[in-house]
Formats: structure tokens, sequence, C-alpha cells
């Protein structure tokens, strides 16, 4: 189990932990239960504001490449971010967890939120103990990449080079030696027979698709 | 439309059924709480909560039962062997086995909390009521139990406690509570993010369904849902002693009630898949202490582990897969892999890439063993299987397009392998006279194999003078800019520059269009069976493809589209 980044399932924990604890809370409420009270303290104070939005953006992985984020993270990928350290450390929200979980266990709706909530909290340490830290998952900014320069093949020909021909009478380079010119998906020139400038032999397709 | 009829329509059908089944159940056990005579008492004290709990816990008892079953895979096997005279739907059917495991597991999921929400009101209600809160009736009720010779209705005996301390204190409260706790455990750590990333975590903690069970047996041990006995309804009129509850016990027609609680059913539903789920694990077993002979351990390039292995009385077919255990590594993990031989070779072989945890240490114990020169012992790999529904559809058609995406084309390897071998040997079984290959992937690394394995055949084909036999077309759809400079290059060379097979490699996506038009031109009156293992969206394209390049007329090209499940 060497790879395994707890925090991972402790994030799956506690944000299931924050939903059944809201759960509770609003039956307790809205079935008007004894010590209503710390049903309402569960909806509001704690597992909307704090679990479900903390919980929501997932981290980056350390070490696979992919990191799959959940529908709509990014602004509260954002608003966690701001936070630093306090969101950032595992040990922080370990402790978070522990302490809210404390007030749901006074009334029977809300118990089982509060011992999930316990739980994701010792999963959370332990995932503090391997040192791992939560990375926000930004979205990545596409290159552009310009084609290398090292694409031009060097001239074949010593000098003196054959004269430059008049501009009306049309190139006659093939996908070697003039790069990046129109046509084909790959070499980007129509194929022309024969010679080309520079005297690279010209096969009936240049490149074959 | 006749395509998804054939695909889909026996998978909608049991879909259908399930869910009839499940609605049937629950509205049944509704109606059956909330309209029942003897649980009128119960009711007064519940209200509409009592059939809101009973008619989940119906459709959980239900499936329950059937969740255990997808999994038992030898049994699957067996009945997959024995339907052979079936219709192949059927047997495709039994590999859509986890698909439906997981939606029983949803329903599973969202029964237990409805049933758990109701019996929260239930406590908070019983208990209020045997404070005294409500009405007359109620309290009165309550308090049957008090005296002796008095069976009681409210489960809460004392009049000054809490419901959390109830939950605790009964058998079905704390069995409740365990289960919850434990199927929420199932269900986080079942996330597909866990389960293909830290696949250990998922198949350990999947095991606390031994406590769910041992739990949901007991859960209604104490037969706490109260009714009316027979004998006291016939002695006690609810409809004229109902206004009365300080008579009770003091003029004749209103003796006190007597109720009973109602015997725990859920073990009738899950004993019998209980003892099969047992019988199965038994048999995987003793299926991994047989024999496995490690003929020969290959490392190719990019760390891809062959392993060729023998084992008595193993019989494979194409596209077929087997579970692999190494004790050395880990007792419990079983992890499956596609077979990469033909049925037609002495033994069978896998090929195993580096991937995770599991398969990491098992490349690097193979090296360490040919780096030592010791051998790998044979007590060293279990095998169980085969499993999964055979392809053999692939050898009935005479044109066949075979499309492999990535890490799907490995049982193609399989499969090009058994039809070469059924050419040489002029097998009848085989009505294949062409075969087109496409074989697309981001790039050719850890495929190396694959590569040697087109080579080989396509060698193979040069010396029988069959090269128009198997066509093949590589489409690297990660190319860049540096690919293509060192194609421009090479491009004049015999072989290509990345495979080093004849035929060159392709880049981008292929254009469907123009093959499908170029196959129907080249065989214009045949029937082209299209097979893909790949990803969904491309199963789509296909799909419509085949659909549009079909002739109607059965004279002419006719392409199928076989939604195949490797």
């Amino acid at each position: 189990m060497g790879q395994i980044e707890w925090a991972m399932w402790a994030n799956e924990q506690a944000l299931a932990a924050g939903l059944i604890l809201l759960t509770g809370g609003i039956v307790g409420v809205a079935g008007q239960f004894k010590d209503w009270q710390f049903a309402a303290y569960g909806i509001d104070g704690e597992s909307l504001i704090d679990i479900c939005l903390l919980e929501y953006p997932r981290g980056k992985r350390k070490n696979k490449g992919t990191s799959i984020d959940r529908m709509g993270q990014r602004y509260l990928t954002i608003c966690v971010k701001a936070f630093g350290p306090l969101t950032r450390n595992y040990f922080v929200r370990a402790g978070l967890h522990a302490v809210l979980s404390i007030p749901g266990g006074f009334m029977l709706p809300t118990v089982l939120g509060c011992v999930c909530v316990a739980i994701a909290s010792l999963i959370y340490l332990l995932a503090a103990i391997r040192g791992e830290q939560w990375e926000p998952i930004m979205p990545q900014v596409e290159s552009k990449q310009r084609p290398g320069e090292s694409m031009k093949e060097p001239p074949s020909n010593p000098p003196p080079r054959p004269p430059r021909r008049a501009p009306e009478e049309t190139a006659r380079g093939c996908c070697i030696c003039q790069p990046h010119s129109h046509l084909c998906q790959l070499c980007l020139r129509a194929p022309p027979r024969g010679q080309c400038d520079q005297g690279f032999a010209q096969s009936n397709n240049c490149c074959r698709l | 439309m006749g395509n998804w009829v054939v695909n889909h329509g026996l998978s909608a059908l049991i879909l259908v059924v399930w869910m009839g089944i499940n609605i049937f159940i629950f509205v049944y056990f509704y109606l059956f709480y909330d309209l029942g005579p003897q649980f009128f008492y119960t009711r007064h004290l519940l209200g509409p909560a009592l059939a809101w709990a009973r008619a989940p816990a119906a459709v959980l008892n239900f499936n329950c039962l059937l969740i255990l079953l997808p999994v038992c895979r030898n049994l699957l096997s067996f009945i997959r062997g024995s339907c052979a005279c079936f219709r192949r739907s059927m047997r495709k059917q039994l590999d859509k086995n986890l698909s439906f495991h997981k939606l029983v597991a949803y329903m599973i999921g969202l029964m237990t909390a409805v049933h758990t929400i109701a019996h929260l009101l239930n406590l908070e209600w019983l208990n209020n009521s045997r404070q005294g809160d409500y009405d007359n009736l109620s309290t009165e009720l309550s308090e049957i139990g008090d005296h002796s010779n008095e069976t009681f209705l409210n489960p809460i005996r004392s009049p000054s406690t809490t419901p959390s301390y109830v939950a605790f204190t009964t058998i079905a409260g704390i069995t409740g509570v365990i289960i919850t706790l434990s199927l929420i455990f199932i269900i986080t750590s079942s996330m597909e993010v866990i389960r293909r990333s830290y696949y250990e975590v998922f198949w350990y903690t999947h095991h606390l369904f031994i406590i769910f069970f041992a739990g949901l047996v007991f859960h209604g041990a104490g037969r706490i849902v109260r009714s009316q006995t027979k004998d006291s309804m016939y002695e006690h009129n609810v409809t004229y002693c109902k206004d009365r509850p300080l008579d009770w016990g003091k003029i004749p027609e209103c003796p006190m009630p007597q109720f009973a609680g109602g015997a725990p059913g859920t073990w009738m539903w899950v004993l019998g898949p209980m003892v099969l789920y047992v019988f199965e694990r038994i048999l995987r077993l003793y299926r991994s202490l047989q024999k496995v002979i490690l003929r020969k351990t290959v490392i190719h390039p990019s760390n891809v582990l062959e392993l060729q292995m023998q084992k008595k009385n193993f019989s494979m077919e194409v596209g077929q897969y087997v579970f692999l255990n190494c004790p050395s590594i880990s007792q419990l993990e079983w992890h499956p892999f596609t077979m990469t031989s033909a049925p037609e070779e002495d033994f069978f072989s896998v090929h195993i890439r580096s991937m995770g945890d599991w398969t990491r240490d098992l490349i690097s114990k193979v090296n360490f063993h040919t780096f030592c020169k010791t051998g790998f012992s044979s007590r060293r790999i279990a095998v169980d299987g085969p499993f999964g529904t055979a392809s053999e559809d692939v050898f009935d058609y005479e044109v066949s397009m075979l499309v492999g995406c990535g890490i799907g084309v490995t049982p193609f390897a399989s499969i090009l392998k058994s039809i070469w071998y059924k050419f040489k040997e002029s097998n009848q079984k085989l009505r294949t006279k062409k075969i087109y290959f496409y074989w697309l992937c981001r790039e050719t690394h850890a495929f190396e194999w694959f590569a040697d394995l087109l080579h080989s055949l396509e060698g193979e084909m040069e010396e029988r003078g069959m090269l128009n036999f198997l066509s093949y077309k590589l489409f690297l759809t990660g190319w860049d800019h540096s690919h293509a400079a060192h194609v421009m290059v090479h491009f004049d060379k015999d072989t290509d520059v990345v495979t080093g097979l004849k035929q060159k490699t392709h880049y981008g996506r292929p254009n469907w269009e123009k093959e499908f038009e170029d196959i129907r031109n080249a065989h214009p009156t045949s029937t082209v069976g299209v097979f893909l293992c790949g990803p969904q969206a491309l199963g789509k394209t296909l799909e419509s493809c085949c659909a549009r390049y079909s002739d109607v007329d059965p004279r002419k090209a006719r392409f199928y589209f076989n939604k195949e499940n490797f």
C-alpha cells in the first residue's frame, strides 16, 4: 500500500460525512426534535460552510499525472487556496474536523454524521503524519509551441548555390527542405514530382496519410 | 434501432424488471403497514413514518439478496458455460455483472438513507410519547407493559431516556449504526478515484461487507416493530376503544390490547446468497491452490512483463481474462489480466505493465530472480479463471474490422494469433478472409511487444505469400512537431521509423468515413464485422458509420457493429 495518498480517501469520507451531517441536521430541525438547536448548528455552522466547501475542491495528486477535479470546483479552489497554510496543512484539517464533529454527538440524527466526520479527521491525521499536503488543481495554460528551428535542413550544395528563381516561377520546394508550407497535414506542402531545389528526391506521396 | 435492440435490449429488459420488482415491493409493504388494522395503534404513535421505514426495509432485503450474486464469478462462469446453446446475448449480459452490482449498491444506499431517516423520526416520537408529550391515547399506549401480564407496544420502556441512549442500547439500534457506518465506508472507498488509483484501499475496505451482512441478519432480532395480536384484535374493538383509552381494562368491551413483535425476516432473504458466496470464495481458494507452472518469463521494453504459464485442465478462449495472485507480494489481492495467447498454443500468457504497487513489485521480483539466476518457482503465482465471454464472433465474418485503442489492444493479441493459427490449419470454423486492424494509441510506449507480434505475423504472412490477409494501420494520436520532423527525415525508408513495421504509421485520428468507404469498395458483397476495444465515444462513431455505410440490400456490403466487452 505504498503509493496510497490517504488524503484522497479522507477527502471523499469528509465530503460524504458533511452531507450526512447536513441531512441529519435537516431531519432534526424539520422534525422539531428536542435539542434541535444542535441540529441547526449541524446545518449552518458546520457541515455546509466548513466541511462541504472546504472539502469540495479535490487536491492535486502527488504521484500520478492526472488529477481529476470535481465539476465546478475551480472557484472554490481559489477560495480555499487563499487561506494558505490553514487549508494546505492536513494537521489543521484533522484538528478542525475533530473539533467540529463534537456538537453533532449530542442528538441522535446527527450522531452518524459526527462519527463519520471524526473518522475522516483520523484519516486526515494519518495523511498529515505521512507528510501529505493539499495542492490546488489549477487550470493549465497551453503554451503555444513554436516549431523548432532545427527543422530546417542545412543546404546540401556547397557554395556557390544555384541562383534564386524568379518570383513568378513557383519555388519547387518539398516538405523536407521547406517546412511549414501549406496543405498536407504532416509536411504541409503539395507533393511535387522529381527533384526539389535542394536536391531531395521526391516520391509520389510526400507523406502517406 | 435494430442494432440498439440487439446490443442493449436484454439489459434494458433486466433493468425494467428489477426496477418493477423494487417498486412493487415498496408499494406492497407500504400499504401493508399503512393500512393494516393490526398496526392501528402503532401508527397512532408513529404516524406515516412506520410505513416509510418498513417499505425501504423490504426493498433492502431484496437488494441485499441481489448484491452478492453478480460477484460470484465462478458461479457466473458456470452459468455461462452451461448456456452455450442459448443466445450469445444472454452470455454477454453476464459480463455486465459489475455494473449491475453498482446499481444495486446505489439502491441499497438510497433505501438505507430513507429507512434511517424514518427510524430517527420514529425514535424521537416514541420517546416523546413515553414522556407523555402527546394525547391521552399515546400516553396510555406507551404505558402498556408497565404492569405484569401486559405486552408492550412502545419499545421505549423508561420514561426518562433519550433517543440516542435507546439507539445504542437496543439490538436494532446498535446493529443499525454499525452497518450504516460500514456501508458508508464501503461506498466512499468505492468511488472511481479511489478504486482506480488505490485499489488496495478499495479491496480491503470492501470486506467490511462481512460486518454489514452479520449486522443485517441480527438487525431485526429485537422485534421492536410491534403489532396487535390476532386474539387481541378479536377481543378489543379498535374503532370503539380508541376514544376511551382511560377505560381500558375497566370495561368489558376494551380489555388491554396485547402486542407482539414481528419476527426478523431478513435472514430468509440473504441466507441463500451468503452461502453461495461462501462457496465461491472456497472455490476461488481451491482453484488458487492448483499448481501453476511458470514456463517462461520475458521482460519486454518499457518494463512490460510477459508470463507464460501452464495449468492442468485449463482451457481458454479468445478475449478471456484471468485473475493472478502472488502470495509473496500480497496474500489477499487478485488482479485481472486479459490473456494474450491463443487457445491453440499449449500455454497461456499475460502481459503485465507496471501500473501500481502490485505490478511493480511483481516485475521487480521477476527481475531479481532473473538477475540472480534463481528460478521464480511455481509456488509463486496462483491463477483463477478464465472468465469473460469468449469473442468467438470474430471468426464468423468474412471481413473483420478490429479497432483497438491503447491498452484495449491486448485482447486483440489473442484474437490475431488465434486467427493466424486457424488460417494456417485451414480450420473450418474460420470464415474470415480478410482482416483490417486499426491500432490507435497516444504513443507506442509499453506496446512494443505488440508491435513485435505484428512484425512476426507480417514475416510469416510474407513467407506464405499472404500479405493480403491482414492489413493493419497504426495511428499515433499523440504526435507533435518533433515526431513530424523525425518522420520527415526518414520517410524514404522501407520500414516505419517508429515501429519497424512494413506499413507506415499514420498520425492523428483515422478518417472513419474514408476507411468505411474504402472497405465497402474493396468488398462490395460482404458482411463486415466491426469490433472495438476502446472508449465509448469511439464506439458511437463506429456505430453510426456502420449504420450509414450498410446497404439495405442483403447482397451488398453490410457492417455490423459488435459491442464487445473485453
